[in-house]
């Protein structure tokens, strides 16, 4: 029990508009630690809905939700941003980096955010993850001054830099080309093989699900498999 | 630390739009500097006018009404002191506009501690002989050096030097209207006659402007015993007491005091000039509510900015919120935002107050009512500023409460599965 760090159970949920629709159907879930799974299921099959509650941003839920042991259920906004900010990372379809700042300083932000350690030692912590993802040199470029791959891979160094206990992505290489999905999957394989990251990848390529360790398939709202 | 991060978050979403923000920080620089230009300008205005009246006019004014002894010798008689008496055509009796036994009351109102001065005084009706001709006039007697102290007569005589009133005998200062008519020039003799036939030479030393242009016409000044001489009365002949006071406001009451105290009829400059305070509020209310306006105006701008950039900025609202920004850190970034520009522009806005108030002090205001004024009137009080300063800081904050909050309550989900 002690290695679940994420598990979901029963997860109803339900989409108002414009008619009341149930996405989620008694969903459970649970994630080990340094497991690297993947969630797949057709478009509209609620995989990124089940993605969002698990992340804690979507609260509009019913079932419960343990991460790390800890439930999360009525805790505050501030308390789950917090959550957010220490335990978990997160890779989009779209690389979400500022603009206003370099590199470096996307990376570091969520790091300055916990306050754990100082700006020197996140700035540190923030070359260190550049380095395991190979982009260092762009340290102090501006965002838009990179490929899309190499956003892709800032974004998952900026999801890294607390150390979170789980990285999340929504479709991480629906963006990318071949060779890009390519590079980031081998990034995931290795963080998770190397490093012991667990990680929970929704995506609807199925020969990126079939090369991760346990692949969850859902359908109409349903874990099928 | 925290701090810090938003600080420069902030900033740099601050500097990313920096042309939208520089328009809504000249907004409230430019509101700010009308502010304090029109209420230093308005003040500066209020305070000249003012000071045309409470400057010259004693805060309370001791003296002999001429009127009927409110006791007549019926209300003593034995049998009809209890009934109410009618009596017609009563006449005030002589002598009644002296203050009597003043050097005592004097005396006492010089060892009050309420009391900044006295200057005694003696009003004479009289006629300036011009050839065969008479103009009425009044002649003033005033203790020259107290009249200064007090009530800044220097300032007044435009012509000549006041002191000579004092030094040179048989002297006067003639009102700037009656030397007009008179076409004395200063040096001269001039002769006058009092009401009861006297008649007396004085020698012109100086010419005086109130800036009011009937009392140039009539009044002029000598000392205290040259209109004594005039009126051929004694050295305690004295008809009023003026009295100026530590604190204006104790002027009523202190004004009633003084006239049970003494038996004598007492006007404080409240009671006298009361339409004065009235025009000097309104028209500080005016400029306050001017200045207020601008400032809202500028408020909207700033309020319309930050929601466009909130707009703009909706992604990386939604990856700060992701990566564990709550919605508290998210607001307090807008705000800063908000009270940077306000800040920013505020002081600014200042600074080019100041500048203005400076210009207008330098533009040059001749005014034959105002001899002593050569330039626009300003007061730099630096009460309008630090107004000016805290409404520019709340007036951006609540500009900028309603798009933080906005941007605080985006929901991050929504945004980023939009994409």
């Amino acid at each position: 029990m002690s290695d679940v760090i994420l598990e979901g159970v029963k997860i109803n949920k339900y989409f108002y508009d414009p008619v009341k629709m149930q996405v989620l159907k008694e969903v459970d879930i649970s994630i080990k630690k340094s497991e690297f799974v993947s969630i797949t299921g057709k478009s509209g099959c609620g995989k990124s809905t089940l993605l969002y509650i698990l992340s804690t941003m979507d609260t509009d839920y019913e079932g419960k939700l343990l991460i790390d042991g800890i439930e999360m259920r009525g805790k505050k906004e501030r308390e789950l941003a917090r959550v957010r900010n220490e335990k978990i990372g997160f890779v989009f379809q779209f690389h979400y980096l500022l603009n206003e700042f370099s590199v470096i300083r996307n990376v570091m932000l969520p790091g300055l955010k916990l306050g754990k350690l100082s700006e020197k030692e996140v700035e540190a912590v923030a070359y260190e993850k550049l380095k395991i993802l190979g982009i260092e040199s762009e340290a102090l470029k501006k965002p838009n001054q990179l490929s899309g791959g190499q956003k892709q891979r800032v974004a998952i160094a900026r999801a890294l830099i607390n150390n979170p206990i789980i990285i999340m992505g929504d479709e991480p290489t629906g963006n990318l080309d071949k060779k890009n999905s390519e590079i980031v999957f081998n990034i995931f394989k290795e963080l998770a093989e190397v490093y012991h990251q667990s990680l929970l990848i929704v995506t609807h390529d199925n020969e990126f699900a079939a090369r991760t360790h346990r692949i969850i398939e859902m359908e109409d709202g349903k874990v099928i498999n | 630390m925290k701090f810090k991060l938003i600080a420069s978050i902030s900033k740099s979403l601050l500097l990313a739009r920096w042309k939208q923000t520089l328009v809504a920080a000249v907004g409230v620089t430019f509101s700010i500097t009308m502010f304090i230009g029109l209420l230093s300008f308005m003040s500066g205005l209020n305070d000249l006018l003012d000071g045309l009246i409470i400057n010259r006019t004693p805060h309370i004014r001791l003296y002999n009404e001429i009127s009927p002894s409110k006791i007549q010798p019926i209300d003593k008689s034995y049998n009809y002191g209890n009934s109410y008496n009618f009596i017609r055509s009563i006449k005030p009796k002589n002598k009644l506009l002296e203050i009597r036994n003043n050097a005592a009351v004097i005396k006492t109102l010089q060892n009050d501690v309420r009391v900044l001065g006295i200057a005694p005084k003696i009003t004479a009706q009289v006629f300036y002989n011009v050839g065969t001709i008479d103009l009425t006039g009044v002649i003033n007697g005033i203790d020259v050096e107290e009249e200064n102290r007090l009530f800044k007569f220097k300032d007044y005589v435009v012509e000549g030097n006041y002191i000579d009133l004092k030094n040179i005998p048989n002297s006067i200062i003639l009102g700037k209207g009656a030397a007009e008519k008179m076409l004395t020039n200063i040096g001269d003799i001039i002769q006058i006659t009092t009401a009861k036939g006297e008649r007396l030479q004085l020698k012109v030393v100086g010419y005086f402007q109130s800036g009011i242009q009937d009392i140039d016409k009539v009044q002029s000044y000598t000392s205290i015993a040259t209109t004594q001489k005039l009126l051929g009365e004694s050295n305690s002949y004295i008809t009023d007491i003026q009295i100026k006071l530590k604190d204006i406001v104790l002027a009523p009451a202190l004004a009633k005091e003084y006239a049970g105290l003494f038996e004598v009829d007492a006007i404080d400059i409240q009671t006298a000039n009361s339409q004065f305070e009235t025009g000097s509020s309104v028209r500080t209310l005016i400029s306050y509510a001017v200045g207020i306006t601008l400032l809202i105006v500028a408020g909207f701008g700033i309020y319309n900015i930050l929601n466009m950039m909130i707009y703009e900025k909706m992604d990386s609202i939604a990856i700060l919120k992701a990566t564990g920004f709550s919605g508290a850190d998210v607001n307090k970034i807008f705000i800063t935002i908000a009270l940077s520009i306000g800040i920013f522009g505020g002081l600014l806005g200042l600074l080019f107050g100041f500048g203005l108030s400076a210009l207008i002090d330098q533009i040059p205001f001749n005014t034959a009512a105002l001899p002593t004024v050569k330039t626009y009137p300003i007061n730099y009080n630096p009460k309008f500023y630090m107004v000016g300063g805290i409404f520019s800081i709340i007036t951006t904050y609540f500009a900028g409460y309603l798009p933080s909050r906005k941007a605080s309550k985006i929901d991050p989900v929504i945004i980023i599965r939009g994409k």
